[in-house]
């Protein structure tokens, strides 16, 4: 009687244990950690229309550390050549941890020269965020850029 | 009832022809995003503006998208190829009847 309860309670332990494990898991699985959030992904579904986004070309640039979420230096490029027939037709940018995901979008023309485009955003939160470029014959392209805000934009009163 | 504000073009009043030109444009507009809320908890609305569009010699070259993640006082830097010499307007559509536009000449050699 008294074998079988210290038995059970180390049973119980390994138990415990292990479901321990398998929760740490599901916290660092990379499923998790590379999955955009849902609003910027039907965001991102909006404009590519379900079409599959390569990766690549984009280059994104923001400082990886932002003091104030509020005005942020966002620069995006697109490698092309910007000629009449292969050019950079739309630049998207999408903030994923933003209330509103799409922050701006640019139409471009052979007659841009560079496919280059700075402005300045807000961000609502430390995250990642994506650029994707429709080039003229209809494929996709994205990059991206992680930041950490310590300020952030968007939720402060008045 | 429309509104305007203040704008500014920066960009070279001369270029070679071919030779690819920035510009910088400005307009000075809160962008009040609609995500914020007064200390008595009432949410403000939201009056951004939506559409900037550049005009080469009244041929678009430019055109962008704005949404509530453009930081106030938008500025946005592209650029295009100096073909001609002409007149580029610039033109900012908003909320609430907002409307700017500036204009810039450059001379191509």
């Amino acid at each position: 009687m008294n074998l079988s309860k210290t038995i059970n309670r180390r049973q119980w332990l390994l138990r415990i244990q292990q479901i321990g494990i398998i929760a740490v898991g599901v916290c660092l699985s990379p499923l998790t950690v590379f999955a955009k959030k849902e609003e910027a992904d039907s965001a991102i579904k909006e404009i590519t229309g379900g079409a599959p986004i390569r990766d690549g070309r984009v280059k994104l640039v923001i400082p990886p550390l932002v003091e104030n979420g509020n005005l942020v230096v966002l620069n995006v490029s697109v490698d092309s050549p910007m000629t009449a027939n292969n050019y950079v037709k739309v630049i998207h940018v999408i903030a994923e941890g933003n209330p509103l995901p799409h922050i701006f979008a640019a139409y471009l023309s052979p007659r841009s020269g560079t496919a280059n485009i700075t402005t300045r955003v807000r961000l609502a939160d430390s995250q990642r965020v994506w650029a994707i470029a429709q080039m003229n014959d209809g494929s996709f392209w994205q990059g991206y850029a992680e930041t950490l805000v310590t300020l952030s934009a968007c939720t402060e009163m008045v | 009832m429309s509104k305007t504000s203040r704008t500014s073009i920066t960009m070279p009043a001369q270029a070679k022809k071919g030779a690819i030109i920035e510009i910088r444009a400005i307009a000075q507009h809160d962008m009040e995003s609609g995500f914020r809320y007064t200390e008595g908890g009432k949410s403000i609305p939201r009056d951004i503006i939506r559409i900037f569009t550049c005009s080469y010699n009244n041929t678009e070259i430019f055109k962008a998208d704005f949404y509530p993640g453009i930081g106030a006082n938008p500025l946005i830097i592209f650029t295009t190829i100096a073909t001609e010499s002409g007149t580029l307007e610039f033109k900012w559509v908003g909320d609430d009847g907002y409307e700017a536009s500036n204009q810039a000449r450059i001379t191509v050699t």
